[in-house]
């Protein structure tokens, strides 16, 4: 039991490293691109003049360190800022998208985990069979359509030709919890079918593995149905590769959606970050980064915990 | 073209033989008439009151705000001009008249211009507008520190002061007979005056009073019920929805989740124009596509160069693959053929390759070989056009190196600096602003580095002459002088291309801007529910 805390310890620590190297990288990373705040805002309508009254007003004529500085300074005390652009708290700014964001990835993995799992279980119960290869087939098929394909695929026969859910994913702070739901489905079921190939396969893969084992075979000979004997004895051996993989993909449906949130035009975190960079917004783009690299630290660390916890030698070190 | 007719006309129950004869009538009227608008919809109708507009833009972002000095994008013209007013107002026929200038005088040398401000105008939050809300909305744009996109257009202003509650006086640095006309301008809105300081939070003297506004994905605001228009407004309330993507767009729309939206992707229009309960608007504007190229770098310092580039390029065929045909050619000049100052007399330069050897010759050359820079972010299909341009090119022995530039940064990097490149122009109402913005010698934007000393010197005469027939003569010279000696090639000219429910009723279309002149929320109304 004493190595979970010590294991969650290290993690969080080297996880606000992993934070504050990506913060550098970022920052550094978009000196690098061509044009600042003032000429991407202002655009054609740029004159040397504008530009430099921007940049004064934005304290963006102060050297590269002392900007960087500051900025870890306010991040340390709590605060993100102001967003560059105009002026508004970036808390503000990112907390309705992260919430929008969340919702989405929450509601693909409710469709998409207890599918997967399913599917794999079939899989393997079915194995070698013409099940097992139609569920690979159609998995496979759609994992390798790239995600825009398959949105304006659903769009076409779902929203278009049967009109019964919306191409576009309209939602704002007012609206009630049903239509939210009925505004998500389309993207939801895109994400679903994008990501639920590598569970349904890792999940496969898992138990087939496992079948080989003498307690399966001992299971098998005390007369136990085959489905109970994956259910009950082979998947909880199982469950911690699964684990992983499904974190992998959870990660994936917050930080990844970029292309699903401009199709069906959800106002996701994905949106915020490209809207930034192409403008340069640096606290913005900060921001984001860090929401997405605290992401990927707590849902590794959340698996790697779930393993330990699923695998009693690990639980009980001697 | 004809197909939109036929459609509408038939929607109207008339029988196919006068169908086939008006289409072709029509067909025929088009060739002539450069600003087209559907026959049926140019008959007054009457607006009826009522319902929830949504409308899809195809820009806007995060970093947008209610202030007017920062309006750049459909998102934020739009719901500007849904919230304020504005002094001056192009109508449909692309005449100026007043909005919240009642009227106008200029002094005899056209420097001093004495605006009477409405009366009776409340803004949403019960002021009452006078002299001092329009002084301080445009000392906004002006000063030192001013970080305003309009700041170049009020730097011509010398003094603003009011003379009384209902008037304002304005001298210029110098003449300028357009001046109403710069008034215009859509960051130019008029808020009322909080403490002499212009309160730039989204109040405003428009149609609409502000709701709520997420930016870069919503805006939604209601009918202000005091509005002093009483003719337009007729929407309860809009929504407007920022769609970055032409697909999603058009989805929504064939959906029924918005009513309208601009910029249809012009590879699938034509698929568009077969859905019955969709009609298509293609607007004539004052947008267009140049090439410039820098007048003082080699080879482009040779005027013959100059012209045997503007020879060698087939407007034609970009006007067929790049705009679909929806578009007219451009005369290697900034002037819309809807600009009250448009040469006719000008001949349409045609694509001739023997011409432009002729003219390589004259420069005493065989052949040539220069760079373009193209760019999809000059314009849409700006690095196809590039490449139609290299092979119509090749056949009068000039070789085009076609260098794709990084879309990111290209304002900064490439536009200005590269001597032959490729650029956009939402364009300007009056032919001196355009001129004076992207063609006088000393102009910022100068983008093909043009000194042309009678070309500058009719651009100073033409703003102080009143009378319209000698600045029609003057306005006219300069496009042939521009046409014939700048640095611009300018192929085409693009329409701005919408897609409208047919639930949506409207009269006459402007276009000085997109979206009717950018005031399609007051201007439009529900046909039927």
């Amino acid at each position: 039991m004493t190595s979970i805390p010590k294991i969650v310890g290290q993690r969080v620590a080297l996880g606000a490293l992993t934070l504050w190297i990506v913060s550098l990288i970022i920052f550094a990373g978009i000196q690098f691109l061509p044009g600042d705040i003032a000429t991407e805002m202002l655009g054609q309508s740029a004159t040397p003049e504008t530009v430099a009254a921007f940049r004064k007003n934005l304290g963006l004529d102060l050297p590269l360190h002392l900007r960087y500085l500051s900025w870890l300074g306010g991040i340390l005390q709590g605060h993100f800022g102001t967003a560059l652009s105009n002026g508004r708290e970036i808390g503000e700014l990112i907390a309705p998208r992260l919430f929008n964001t969340l919702f989405l990835a929450l509601s693909a993995a409710l469709i998409s985990v207890p599918l997967a799992l399913f599917g794999g279980i079939v899989a393997a119960l079915y194995r070698n069979t013409f099940i097992d290869r139609a569920i690979n087939v159609v998995t496979l098929a759609s994992i390798s359509f790239p995600e825009f394909f398959v949105a304006y695929m659903l769009i076409l026969f779902l929203a278009v030709h049967a009109g019964i859910l919306p191409s576009l994913s309209d939602v704002d702070s007012s609206t009630s919890f049903l239509m939210r739901l009925n505004a998500v489905a389309l993207p939801a079921l895109t994400l679903s079918v994008v990501v639920l190939a590598h569970m349904m396969r890792m999940t496969r893969t898992s138990i087939v593995t496992l079948l080989g084992n003498q307690y399966i075979e001992t299971a098998r000979l005390k007369g136990m149905a085959e489905w109970r004997v994956l259910v009950r004895h082979a998947l909880p051996n199982a469950l911690a590769p699964i684990a992983n993989v499904v974190v992998l993909n959870l990660a994936y449906l917050i930080t990844g959606v970029v292309v699903v949130e401009v199709v069906f035009v959800y106002p996701g975190l994905g949106q915020l970050i490209v809207d930034s960079v192409q403008k340069r917004d640096i606290p913005v783009v900060q921001a984001c980064s860090l929401v997405f690299a605290a992401t990927y630290v707590l849902l590794n660390l959340t698996a790697d915990i779930l393993s330990i916890v699923m695998n009693p030698r690990l639980m009980h070190p001697k | 073209m004809t197909k939109w007719d036929e459609r509408s006309k038939a929607a109207r129950g008339v029988n196919r033989r006068t169908i086939l004869k008006s289409a072709a009538a029509v067909g025929a009227m088009a060739i002539t008439s450069s600003s087209y608008i559907l026959p049926a919809l140019a008959e007054q109708l009457t607006p009826k009151r009522g319902g929830h507009f949504k409308l899809g833009v195809a820009a806007g972002g995060t970093s947008d705000s209610l202030d007017p000095a920062t309006y750049n994008n459909a998102f934020t013209e739009v719901f500007g001009h849904s919230l304020h007013g504005y002094l001056t107002e192009i109508d449909a026929e692309g005449t100026l008249t007043g909005e919240l200038a009642e009227s106008w005088e200029a002094s005899k040398d056209a420097k001093t211009w004495t605006f009477k401000v409405r009366q009776g105008v409340e803004f949403h939050n019960g002021k009452t507008l006078n002299a001092d809300d329009v002084i301080a909305s445009i000392n906004y744009h002006r000063g030192e520190n001013s970080k305003s996109a309009a700041k170049s257009t009020v730097d011509a202003i010398e003094d603003i002061h009011a003379d009384g509650p209902e008037t304002v006086v304005i001298s210029l640095k110098s003449a300028n007979a357009d001046f109403p006309y710069l008034l215009e301008d859509y960051h130019l809105a008029i808020v009322p005056a909080k403490d002499g300081k212009a309160d730039v939070s989204g109040v405003g003297a428009g149609g609409y009073v502000l709701e709520n506004v997420d930016y870069g994905v919503k805006g939604n605001a209601k009918r202000f019920a005091n509005y002093w228009k009483k003719n337009a407004g007729w929407f309860d309330s809009v929504e407007l929805l920022v769609i970055q993507d032409a697909t999603a767009r058009t989805n929504a729309l064939t959906t029924g989740q918005i009513h309208a939206m601009e910029r249809c992707d012009l590879k699938t229009v034509h698929l568009l124009e077969k859905n019955k309960n969709l009609e298509i608007v293609s607007i004539g504007g004052t947008q267009h596509y140049t090439m410039p190229m820098h007048c003082d770098v080699g080879p482009f310092d040779n005027p013959d160069v100059r012209l045997a580039l503007k020879y060698a390029i087939d407007r034609k065929q970009l006007l067929e693959t790049l705009l679909r045909g929806y578009g007219q050619l451009g005369n290697d000049h900034p002037i819309a053929s809807t600009n009250r100052f448009f040469n006719k007399n000008l001949p349409q330069r045609q694509y001739d390759p023997e011409k432009a050897k002729f003219h390589l010759k004259k420069a005493g050359l065989a052949n040539l070989k220069v760079t373009l820079s193209a760019s999809d972010a000059a314009f849409p299909g700006g690095v196809d056009a590039a490449v139609i341009y290299q092979q119509n090119a090749a056949k009068a022995g000039i070789t085009i190196d076609v260098v794709r530039e990084p879309s990111d940064g290209y304002w900064d990097n490439v536009w200005l600096k590269k001597p032959f490149c490729q650029s956009f122009w939402g364009g300007r109402p009056t032919a001196d602003w355009m001129f004076s913005q992207a063609y006088a010698a000393d102009a910022a934007w100068n983008e093909s580095h043009w000194k042309n000393a009678r070309f500058n010197e009719l651009l100073i005469a033409a703003r102080s002459e009143l009378d319209d027939a000698k600045r029609l003569e003057m306005y006219s010279e300069m496009q042939t002088l521009c046409s014939n000696d700048a640095g611009d090639v300018i192929p085409v000219f693009a329409n701005y291309v919408s897609a409208l429910s047919r639930k949506i009723g409207h009269n006459k279309i402007a276009s000085n801007w997109d979206l009717d002149g950018f005031r399609c929320t007051e201007r439009w109304w529900f046909a039927e529910a």
